[in-house]
């Protein structure tokens, strides 16, 4: 039986605080390209000092996703990754996992699943929370009950559109961080961080005390700088998904590892 | 005055009707997708926008559209009296022009100067991109490749009014996928773009706002229908694929009890999933491109593959208020087959002169089940939503010609 106590994200970022340094927060697909490979991905991401692992659940059709992570999808949904699936094998991925891991979804398969069934099997699986990128405040009731009811986190996103009534609202809703968007549009990565940025971390600093990672198009070392010199953590996702295309099939989960410790070079 | 029906309260203030619709995008949406529900409001109430939007439905889509009795199909039946809403003689050659011209308004109030849609079989594209050379806007439409191939006609009359139409790959290369692109584009520049979607579909304001635009179908009918014969009509038949020109027929209808609604969906090649477009027979209540409604999905979650004959029927969900009004019981939904309804357009083709577009074809095909089952002097309205000049190729391969 859980107990209400700090989460392993709050965790997490007290220890970052603590010692006056910056997170890094890693998206992967899983399944992509297979459930096998997802294991042997976790493990090397995390020894390569990730602080966060957003694990995401590949959907028939993921319209908040660039081409990189949409094609992620499309090879994890061949090789038959669900949710069902992807909770089946997370107790064996998570017990030698450091990283607190997030799961990360589309609305539709948690939906189904049932949420408080989703709740009870995530946190038996070990996960710390979720992030589910087509709920939004409104619509979010229920779904933030049934995580409460595990001592689930709920991440909720902002973006530069947000006004402030709504970055309050995502606030309020979330717990262990709030996910800001670094710019409008989908996932993928970008040359240059948005100058929509600082402000946004800037009024989301007004309305809540929790951590603020970044994301969306943070692809490189430089990068992570830039974001974490104003805020907590950076969130990488494309990046590291095109690297496990490219990189992976020849060079294995270290290939992926090497990639994380380069990334940890702009912290 | 009657007792006001929880129709006419539908959507809530969260955009519900009943338990289906509400909003479901990623958060970047979120603010304008706020914007867009107000400005609408606004413009609803405001009698210069009516004004416009009634002289351009007029004046330039070609409105008010006809109601047609069909004797010659009605005595081959020799049951009901069938009368056509002829939604096909407008500007553009389907009903879709109706919300587009109400949506370019809003795009243009707004100060918007780009417009994004999708399309399955063209109609929707080929209005917006109408719409756009009509008010001086840019446009682009996102369309599966699939049915670029199967209703190329429509194709090049976007090009030809000047509209970038992007091909969709991904996925099924179908409606579907055209809405997931045309998501993309409006969250990478929500700024400038208004994202004109074709049916009561995506989250709200978007349902009950192009329900709004397509209700003159319904209250010219009312009109017609009472000129004509001096009372309202026992059945009316539409297709249902989002459930825009069925909406647009049934809502003034909806408190009249004793009036009867029919929604066809595509009953494809067999009722087996992935084979049709059937929702109500084969989906599940979940949520997709920003509602909850029915939708055919896997045990998982994911959203299944859908066939039809008909590009614009060819979709996995349906309408939110379709949802609710399925769900109350006070609209029936059926389906039909490829083949009934390749049969239907010909039938229609050759006894009234007509082409249907086969996504209309769908309703003609359930009349004709039906109609001759009924007394000689009961009254049946057919919503000919589309004109099938565009599926000219479809019929040559499916060797009808």
């Amino acid at each position: 039986m859980a107990t209400v106590s700090a989460s392993r994200i709050d965790a997490r970022f007290g220890e970052l605080r603590g010692r006056r340094a910056k997170g890094l927060v890693i998206y992967l697909t899983a399944g992509d390209p297979s459930l096998d490979a997802t294991g042997e991905l976790l493990a090397a991401i995390d020894r390569a000092g990730a602080d966060v692992i957003e694990l995401g659940v590949p959907f028939s059709d993921p319209l908040a996703d660039g081409p990189v992570i949409q094609r992620a999808s499309e090879r994890a949904l061949r090789a038959g990754a669900t949710l069902r699936k992807i909770l089946e094998q997370l107790p064996k991925w998570s017990e030698s996992i450091h990283a607190p891991i997030i799961l990360f979804s589309y609305y539709n398969p948690v939906l189904q699943y049932g949420l408080e069934r989703f709740a009870r099997k995530a946190a038996r699986a070990g996960a710390a929370g979720a992030l589910i990128v087509d709920v939004t405040a409104e619509e979010a009731g229920e779904y933030v009950a049934a995580m409460r009811a595990e001592n689930l986190d709920t991440i909720f996103l902002a973006s530069p559109t947000s006004p402030n009534d709504r970055l309050m609202r995502a606030a309020a809703l979330s717990s262990g961080f709030l996910y800001l968007i670094s710019r409008t549009g989908t996932t993928g990565e970008r040359s240059e961080i948005s100058v929509t940025l600082k402000p946004l971390v800037e009024r989301a600093r007004k309305f809540t005390s929790l951590p603020l990672a970044v994301g969306f198009g943070i692809s490189n070392p430089q990068q992570v700088k830039e974001v974490t010199a104003v805020a907590d953590a950076a969130v990488v996702g494309s990046a590291i998904v095109h690297a496990i295309e490219e990189q992976y099939p020849s060079g294995g989960a270290a290939a992926i590892e090497s990639f994380v410790r380069w990334l940890r070079e702009g912290l | 005055m009657p007792a006001q029906t929880q129709t006419e309260t539908w959507p809530d203030a969260r955009g519900r009707f009943g338990e289906f619709g509400g909003r479901y995008v990623p958060e970047t949406l979120m603010h304008p997708v706020e914007e867009l529900e107000k400005a609408y409001e606004a413009a609803r109430a405001d009698e210069k926008f009516q004004a416009e939007l009634r002289r351009l439905l007029k004046d330039f889509a070609g409105r008010p559209t006809p109601l047609f009795h069909a004797r010659r199909l009605t005595e081959r039946l020799g049951g009901a009296q069938i009368y056509l809403k002829r939604e096909d003689l407008l500007h553009t050659g389907a009903h879709k022009i109706n919300n587009c011209l109400g949506q370019g308004l809003l795009a243009q109030r707004m100060g918007k100067t780009r417009l994004i849609a999708e399309t399955g079989a063209g109609q929707h594209g080929v209005a917006t991109a109408t719409v756009a050379a009509l008010m001086g806007l840019e446009c682009r439409v996102y369309m599966g490749e699939e049915d670029m191939a199967r209703q190329a006609p429509n194709v090049f009359r976007m090009r030809l009014l000047g509209t970038e139409v992007v091909g969709v790959s991904s996925g099924s290369k179908t409606l579907k996928d055209a809405i997931n692109e045309a998501m993309r584009d409006w969250v990478t520049n929500v700024e400038n773009t208004h994202y004109l979607l074709g049916s009561v579909l995506g989250p709200h304001p978007y349902p009950a706002m192009v329900r709004d635009f397509h209700r003159v179908i319904g209250q010219e009918t009312r009109e017609q229908i009472l000129k004509q014969t001096g009372r309202l009509p026992d059945v009316l038949f539409a297709c249902v694929g989002g459930g825009s020109n069925s909406i647009g027929l049934f809502y003034d209808f909806i408190p009249d009890r004793e009036v009867k609604m029919v929604g066809v969906e595509a009953g494809g090649r067999s009722l087996k999933l992935g084979e049709h477009a059937a929702r109500f027979a084969g989906g599940r209540p979940g949520v997709l491109h920003g509602t909850y409604t029915y939708v055919l999905q896997t045990e998982d979650g994911l959203i299944s593959n859908t066939h039809s004959v008909s590009a614009g029927l060819d979709y996995a969900a349906v309408g939110p208020e379709h949802a609710a009004l399925y769900r109350q019981g006070r609209v029936e939904y059926t389906h039909v087959s490829d083949a009934e309804a390749l049969d239907a357009a010909r039938e229609l083709a050759c006894i009234e002169g007509i082409i249907p577009a086969l996504e209309s074809a769908h309703a003609v095909a359930e009349v004709i089940k039906r109609a001759p089952k009924m007394k000689r002097d009961e009254i049946v309205v057919i919503n000919l939503s589309g004109r099938g000049d565009k599926d000219l190729g479809i019929f040559q391969s499916q060797g009808i010609l």
